[in-house]
């Protein structure tokens, strides 16, 4: 463990005493982020003012901009703070749909993969419900992937009809990369603006904007090292979109609103160290994810593992485990101090199948048993053994409780 | 954990014993969304909040179990049958014999626990006997009789020795800020209250006659005999006054006919009582005791006997408004609580020795007799 680098929480849960196996939920703080977040907020100065507090506010801000624009392959004006990946998501793909459609009045047509997070998918479902879109969603297959084919085809049907295209670069629940810069040029080439959905794969893998041609790309803070509640949508130069939030005019118009200082300088903190220690990291955890993927399928060997076995996120490891709910385990790896995720959203705080899955074309009771554990910064060998210690238990007692769903003879 | 405040002080109790405490909330509505507004019951998404500050406040876990299916199939379903069968169920009763402690427990159990903690008021101590609360106007003992020996040993109920009143005060004290919401009364998964239109949309309109008990003459039409309960006086809306213009009540209900049968008030006392199902715990039989026939509702001195899966009350003062359906309930009084002898589903009611001696004046006989 990186002691140093990840300062230890002084109360409650802290790294020591839990084995944190959901990094993709959220990832600790990077102590340099943190240091830099408590410095610029010891500071006064809204970026927008013209006085020298102004100005120094400023400085840190476009500083910020610059440095993530470097290491992301974009250019400084490319890059639009927001308050996270959700805020980021909502506008490329409302901001983009307003605009394409605003110029075009033909083009109320909006395509996403199937296996979009929430973010997107339910700003495109609003869009729909509310805004008359016609959504195309995109299949996938067993693995997650969009297969280029399938959009080639979906733009040769409807392509002067389509206002924005939206696939993720990494799906959050099972890992699996998409093919962006395949995706990307077919966008580019029809002439349609693409957005990608890339928090879950920055400094997990290499991303370069410039390079995967996309016209937007959400990046958030919190799962890169840096805080929760900001992060930014790169923009392309040329690409319109409409903003969500009117106000002061900030962020190129698209964006209204007081840019968050310390928050953004927390962020390119974590953003250049994630980008700047992708392949050693990703080597690292991949080493370790690989680890737990052989024991646990030792383990438990009817478990299935879900997701592509190569092309996925370093970090990712998700299984389905026959018999089980993934709720069930959750709760009795919780009581062991394992921290890991069921992947699926929850409704009133009932655990729904994950789409994700059923996407891939699994079915509910697959769906349903599916257990996520995702590696970070904080990650270690002791983890992985003690999930090993506590898992087979888990299982076994899990399927047990299944037995309930047969209601009982009176 | 319903989110009210018995749970959350339950569950802090709990806790505070020493135990491996986890919260569960049970979502029951199959779309929570529907009951988000209006609903006052066990079911609503804030209930769901506030349960689960609760736990973060108590600092035990806390997860949201799905139950819905079990409990539309068990509880829902079953009550809309019974009234359909011409009997007043008692859903908080079923969902306690079907649900907490059967689905809920089973799965806890399989998953390594070893009982359920609710925040019923009743006692239920070392010697394992279960008898009522302190407070006797909040006693919950009648809704937890159904629960069988095996079920016992696995409940915990931490409330039973304080008042609602006194829980109310420890809540506030332990900073939870469930301390202060009301009561629920209604049934949890009737957002409006309205019964009889949570049954009309289910049963449909169902006209029949509505009979003089005495003398047989139709009276009036009702809209489906769902709609009444035994004992039943308000909202009969009879043409035809009584001849000594006194007023009516709900004698019976009988489904084969569609027919509500009313007559005076002194043609509902019955004095023996006969319920299947009975669970029992133990106690020689024939046995002097007290009975009570439905929920919140008066006790009556009684001889209690069980034989052949069939439990017999022979009530030493006659008893008014005894629906079939509801649960019948056998007491021994006792200084530290009242003691539950055990309980059963009553099939019928009759008057055997009175004046207005007539058998089987309970509603849902003719279903139910041969059933
Ligand atoms: C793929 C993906 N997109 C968007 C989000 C939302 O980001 P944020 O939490 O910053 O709003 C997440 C985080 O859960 C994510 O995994």
């Amino acid at each position: 463990m990186t002691d140093a680098t990840y300062p230890l929480a002084a109360h409650g849960i802290s790294f020591m005493t839990m084995a944190y196996l959901d990094h993709a939920a959220t990832a600790p703080m990077l102590a340099e982020a943190l240091d830099a977040y408590v410095a610029a907020a010891r500071e006064i100065g809204n970026p927008s003012s013209l006085h020298a507090a102004g100005r120094s506010a400023r400085r840190l801000v476009e500083e910020s901009r610059e440095r993530i624009a470097a290491v992301l392959g974009a250019r400084p004006s490319e890059v639009v703070f927001t308050s996270g990946g959700t805020e980021s998501d909502n506008l490329a793909t409302k901001g983009l749909f307003w605009a394409r459609r605003g110029a075009d009045g033909r083009r109320c047509r909006v395509v996403a993969s199937a296996v979009e997070h929430h973010a997107v998918m339910d700003a495109v479902e609003w869009l729909r419900s509310h805004e008359g879109a016609v959504v195309e969603w995109l299949p996938v297959d067993q693995a997650g992937r969009v297969n280029p084919a399938v959009l080639t085809d979906a733009i040769q049907a409807h392509g002067d009809e389509i206002a924005v295209i939206s696939v993720q670069w990494a799906n959050n629940e099972v890992g699996t990369l998409q093919p962006i810069p395949a995706l990307a040029a077919l966008a580019a080439q029809a002439g349609i603006p693409f957005h990608t959905d890339a928090v879950q794969a920055v400094g997990q893998v290499p991303v370069d904007f410039a390079a995967s041609g996309a016209a937007a790309m959400t990046v958030s803070g919190h799962k890169v090292g840096g805080p929760v509640g900001v992060g930014a949508l790169l923009l392309g130069r040329d690409v319109a979109a409409t903003p969500l939030l009117h106000g002061g005019g900030q962020e190129r118009d698209v964006r209204s609103g007081t840019l968050d200082t310390p928050g953004v300088v927390a962020f390119a903190v974590a953003v250049e160290a994630a980008v700047k220690t992708q392949q050693e990291h990703a080597a690292r955890v991949a080493a370790l994810r690989d680890d737990l993927v052989e024991r646990v399928r030792a383990a438990i060997p009817d478990a299935v593992y879900n997701g592509d076995p190569v092309d996925r996120l370093p970090g990712n490891a998700h299984f389905s485990f026959p018999g089980c709910e993934g709720d069930a385990l959750l709760l009795l790896l919780d009581a062991q101090g394992i921290a890991c995720s069921t992947g699926s959203a929850c409704s009133a705080g009932v655990a729904q199948p994950s789409h994700v899955l059923l996407a891939m074309g699994a079915d509910d009771d697959r769906a349903r048993s599916s257990l996520r554990f995702t590696l970070g910064q904080t990650s270690t060998a002791q983890d992985i053994d003690e999930l090993l210690a506590a898992l087979p238990g888990a299982v076994e007692r899990a399927r047990r409780a299944t037995a309930w769903k047969t209601p009982r003879q009176s | 954990m319903s989110g009210g405040v018995d749970s959350a002080v339950a569950a802090a109790r709990a806790r505070d014993a020493g135990h491996d405490v986890t919260g569960v909330h049970l979502a029951l509505a199959r779309n929570p969304q529907t009951y988000r507004t209006g609903a006052r019951g066990c079911c609503t998404l804030e209930d769901s909040r506030d349960a689960r500050r609760a736990a973060d406040v108590i600092g035990i876990p806390f997860y949201v179990w799905d139950m819905a299916d079990q409990f539309h199939e068990s509880v829902v379903d079953d009550f809309v049958a019974e009234y359909a069968a011409g009997r007043t169920p008692n859903p908080c009763l079923r969902c306690n014999e079907k649900i907490k402690f059967a689905a809920v427990l089973d799965r806890a159990v399989a998953l390594g626990f070893d009982a359920v903690v609710t925040g019923h008021h009743a006692r239920l101590g070392a010697d394992g006997l279960l008898r009522r609360s302190v407070d006797i106007a909040k006693d919950q003992s009648y809704v937890l009789a159904v629960l069988t020996r095996d079920q016992l040993d696995r409940a915990v109920f931490p409330l039973g020795d304080s008042t609602k009143a006194q829980v109310r005060e420890e809540a506030a004290a332990r900073g939870l800020a469930v301390a202060d919401k009301p009561d629920s009364h209604d049934i949890c998964f009737i957002a409006d209250g309205d019964t009889r239109g949570f049954l009309a949309q289910r049963l449909g309109e169902a006209p029949g006659d509505i009979v003089d008990g005495r003398t047989g003459t139709v009276l009036g039409q009702h809209a489906g005999a769902y709609g009444y309960t035994v004992g039943q006086r308000k909202g009969l809306d009879l043409r035809v006054p009584a001849p000594d213009g006194r007023p009516r009540y709900v004698l019976s209900i009988t489904p084969k006919t569609n027919t509500v049968t009313v007559g005076p008030r002194e043609d509902l006392a019955v004095d023996t009582v006969t319920a299947e199902r009975p669970i029992w715990h133990g106690e020689q039989t024939p046995v002097e005791c007290d009975v009570q026939l439905r929920a919140h509702g008066e006790v009556v001195p009684a001889v209690v006997s069980v034989e052949d899966g069939r439990l017999t009350a022979r009530l030493r003062s006659p008893a008014r408004g005894v629906a079939a359906g509801q649960a019948i309930v056998a007491y021994r009084p006792d200084p530290g609580g009242d003691i539950v002898l055990g309980s059963a589903t009553i099939l019928t009611g009759e008057n055997l020795t009175g004046e207005n001696a007539h058998p089987a004046a309970t509603s849902g006989t003719g279903a139910s007799a041969n059933g």
